[in-house]
């Protein structure tokens, strides 16, 4: 096996194996490619990040260690409620189909957010040993006990009431169009989403990291959400192509609009249109849909961005063959949006950080990429968010570049929320306990918030069930 | 440097640890092993009737994933031969001449039995007998064991009969299966037993397979009440070595304290109440004899802190602090005190308080962190928050008086004080 050049050896411990980097004789120079390794490397790069427990002692080991807190602070920091000391107690007492009843009651994508949840910010963040300076309780690792063993065994912990002949419409099978529709199945009520992909799972299928979530895994957890039964997904239906808002809304008693956010936010600088520029959801969407050896990848890029999709774009670059990856952030380490344990896995990968640079301008030879132009930049007054402006300095400095991924957010479908004249600000739904301007239409997740967590997504399609059912049934 | 060493009626030991009767002390293999690791002495394993042992033996009770807190068995008294037992005995007191060789004995019922029996192990040089009046399996359907602890009467005459022919110190070992130890004790030191030793096991069902209805141990399709012992039976233990080292009669002898003993720290808690050495078995049957280099240690370290030169500094020292509930002091009063920079948040002291005991437990509501509270004119003192708070020294009892001067129950009473009044 290759020795990975420039990564640290703490790569080992984190990761629990080491990446695989091309050999230098089967790269042909500065290049964007596919297919850089073989199929063994490329397997060992993207296997899970975070391996799950190996048996039952072991996880016993960590369940029994929590306290079962009382008003418990990682419940308050999850997005979704889990009753998390309840169902660390149900792994301790060894019932384990209780334990994952009491995730998914809560959170319908618990076995997938036990993967992709920044939980270093939220549960395990709260735990209280973190206070007593001890490891938090590992709760991710313990909730992936117990979903995966639910999923694994299509344990049946749900029965949907009987149907009571409403039917409502969800747009997008995303993790907030998905959650609504699971608690409406619950209440008997038949659900047809409408999905403009030819899978489900939305931006968990297609937008994270392939180190958290496997496809397969994406594709088993649409499947047993919806083997409750009463949900209907149609693939390869898009709002506003397909189907329209009128239908549906003719068609249905109501409808739930969980569209996501859509395409990558512009740099709106010169060169952006070259080739080899290209942006993250993209780039991870393909890597995701198309599988690891077909998607291109260069010798040296940067990215623009430092939120967790930056992080996913800049791993997976650097574990599909990449040389050198440099992610490229105009703040400092203290404003940015992702975690420290997402900022240790790219610093872990070698991937070089810059902070204070905002890029200026792509330059090429014709139209392939070969440099990144970036402004110096320092920290000014505190913006809207609170967090302290990025001010140009006026110096520049140039990466040898041969691909830019942008990374810098994404952009709400405003035009089509605009066409359906839906209240909304920048293109973000604007709702009022859930509902949007339109009556009996309803919307959540980042179609309305812009872009957060899965958690929040999950949340937020329990939120709209909730106001929809009121609706329906004042 | 405390001296550690242990003088029971005259049987020496460089320190109090002894391994009690038990699978550990059945041969020489294992004796030899375990005066190499450190231990000060050994009883061995009960010799006398014939038996037949089954398969399997043993059970135990696990706690919120810590092994073995409480264990079982169904083993009887030694079943390899007796002249074997006989040799190996004598081979390891002349290894190990300054190691305590006590011998458990438990003959059929009759005396001829019980002077054979004793007069081979005298020749073996075995520096003292312990009479087995406590085991609760097996040998009591023979009127052997606790059949003859749980009768005073039959447990003296036993006793008279082994004093007729013993040259050495006799312990009598005595059956938790009862009432109360004292009558039974007091009957064996008014028959001349001159030491006494307990707790033996416990009669127990320590649980049962839910997939197969079979309680543990499972011998082919079915169980039998075993013998209960382990750390859980530690306080069930101390309390009737209390009652034997607080009666007047029995506390006239030494005693050899037995039950849950696993580190240094319940060494000295046997020991506070009476207690002149200590027997040990189950800890050590989970972690082998090592553990004993532990306990020499920490209990020379804890009597150089406290400057106890020899054992005997404190032996029994606790034995009259345990006084009857009439006799304690009502003005006494204690209230809890929460330290917030230690607090973790954790809420486990609210919610006991608020669902099980006296509501003295203020919430104030914070996201994620709560904060907790006393609310001092509620607490009555009760110890419970501190009880379950994970936090070393988070909560501490701290003293408010209801009043200067001592005042019991009976005096309480006496005045006409007001009761039910909380």
């Amino acid at each position: 096996m290759a020795v990975f050049q420039g990564s640290p050896a703490g790569n080992l411990w984190k990761t629990g194996r080491t990446l695989i980097p091309p050999l230098l004789n089967e790269i042909p120079l500065m290049a964007i490619t596919n297919n850089k390794l073989t199929n063994d490397q490329y397997s060992q790069n993207f296997s899970d990040i975070h391996p799950p427990f190996e048996n039952k002692t072991a996880a016993q080991v960590d369940a029994n260690r929590c306290l079962f807190c009382y008003d418990a602070p990682c419940t308050k920091s999850c997005p979704t409620s889990i009753n998390i000391p309840k169902f660390i107690k149900q792994i301790s007492s060894d019932n384990i189909k209780g334990s994952a009843h009491t995730i998914f009651i809560s959170n319908i994508m618990g076995a997938g957010c036990s993967k992709v949840c920044p939980v270093e910010k939220l549960c395990e963040g709260a735990c209280v040993y973190n206070l007593l300076e001890e490891e938090p309780i590992p709760i991710a690792k313990l909730q992936r006990y117990s979903t995966e063993q639910a999923m694994d065994n299509k344990w049946k912990l749900f029965d949907r009431k009987p149907s009571n002949g409403k039917k409502v419409a969800v747009v997008g099978a995303g993790p907030a169009g998905l959650s609504c529709a699971h608690v409406l199945s619950r209440e008997g009520i038949d659900v047809t989403i409408f999905e403009k992909e030819p899978k489900g799972g939305g931006l968990m299928t297609y937008g994270i990291a392939a180190y958290k979530v496997t496809p397969e895994f994406c594709e088993d957890e649409v499947n047993y959400i919806t083997s409750i039964g009463g949900i209907e997904i149609k693939y390869n239906h898009a709002l506003g192509k397909e189907i329209t808002l009128d239908q549906l809304q003719k068609s249905y008693d109501a409808v739930y609009l969980g569209i996501g956010v859509g395409v990558a936010r512009q740099l709106d600088i010169p060169g952006e249109e070259m080739e080899g520029v290209v942006d993250a959801i993209g780039f991870i969407y393909n890597l995701r849909a198309n599988g690891y050896p077909s998607v291109p990848v260069g010798d040296k890029v940067a990215v623009i961005g430092m939120g967790m999709t930056a992080i996913d774009a800049a791993t997976q670059a650097k574990r599909l063959g990449a040389k050198e990856v440099t992610l490229v952030y105009r703040r400092t380490e203290a404003e940015k949006p992702c975690t420290d344990v997402e900022l240790d896995i790219a610093k872990l990968d070698g991937c070089e950080i810059i902070w204070l640079a905002a890029p200026k301008e792509v330059k090429g030879n014709g139209n392939k990429v070969t440099q990144l132009v970036c402004s110096k930049m320092k920290l000014g007054e505190p913006d809207a968010s609170g967090r302290r402006s990025p001010v140009d300095t006026g110096e520049t400095f140039a990466l040898d570049v041969d691909m830019v991924i942008k990374a810098a957010g994404q952009v709400p479908f405003q035009e089509l929320v605009d066409q359906y004249q839906i209240n909304n600000k920048n293109g973000r739904i604007t709702i009022d306990n859930n509902a949007t301007s339109i009556k009996g239409v309803y919307a959540g997740g980042d179609c309305v918030n812009g872009g957060k967590e899965v958690v929040d997504a999950v949340q937020a399609g329990k939120d709209g069930a909730a106001a929809i059912l009121k609706y329906l049934f004042p | 440097m405390a001296d550690i060493s242990a003088n029971f009626l005259g049987i020496k030991s460089p320190n109090p640890f002894w391994l009690a009767s038990a699978p550990p002390t059945d041969k020489k293999y294992n004796v030899l092993r375990a005066f190499e690791a450190g231990w000060g002495g050994v009883v061995w394993k009960t010799l006398g009737s014939q038996v037949k042992n089954v398969s399997s033996r043993y059970s135990a009770v696990d706690f919120n994933g810590g092994r073995v807190m409480g264990f079982n068995n169904i083993e009887l008294i030694s079943d390899r031969p007796l002249d074997i037992n006989l040799k190996e005995i004598a081979e390891c007191v002349r290894l190990f001449p300054d190691r305590a060789m006590i011998v458990s004995l438990m003959a059929d019922n009759d005396k001829e039995s019980w002077h054979e029996l004793i007069k081979k192990v005298e020749d073996t040089g075995a520096h003292g007998f312990e009479l087995n009046f406590g085991c609760p399996h097996g040998m009591t359907e023979r009127g052997m064991g606790a059949a003859v602890g749980q009768d005073p009467l039959i447990a003296k005459m036993v006793v008279e009969w082994v004093m007729e022919a013993a040259t050495i110190p006799v312990i009598t070992k005595l059956t938790p299966n009862v009432h109360s130890v004292v009558p039974t004790g007091q009957a064996c030191v008014e028959a001349g037993t001159n030491a006494l030793s307990l707790i033996n096991t416990i009669q127990s069902v320590t649980g049962i397979d839910l997939d197969s209805f079979v309680p543990n141990p499972n011998v082919g399709g079915k169980s039998a009440f075993g013998g209960y012992c382990g750390p859980a039976v530690k306080p069930i233990a101390l309390k009737m070595l209390t009652t034997i080292a607080q009666n007047p009669i029995t506390s006239k002898v030494p005693i050899s304290g037995i039950g849950g003993i696993s580190t240094w720290r319940d060494a000295v808690e046997f020991m506070l109440l009476g207690s002149t050495t200590v027997q040990v078995c189950t800890a050590a049957m989970k972690h082998g004899f090592r553990i004993v280099e532990d306990m020499n240690e920490g209990l020379n370290n804890w009597m150089d802190e406290k400057g106890f030169r020899t054992i005997n500094d404190f032996i029994g020292k606790s034995v009259n602090t345990l006084t009857n509930w009439e006799d304690l002091d009502i003005n006494y009063h204690i209230i809890a005190k929460i330290n917030q920079d230690k607090c973790i948040h954790c809420g486990l002291c609210y919610i006991a308080c608020e669902d099980t005991s006296h509501q003295s437990i203020n919430l104030a509501y914070g996201k994620p962190y709560n904060t907790y509270s006393v609310k001092e004119e509620e607490c009555v003192g009760c110890n419970l928050c501190k009880l379950v708070c994970p936090v070393e020294n988070c909560i501490t009892m701290e003293v408010h008086r209801k009043g200067e001067e001592y005042l019991n129950w009976k005096e309480f009473q006496r005045r006409g004080l007001p009761l039910n009044d909380h």
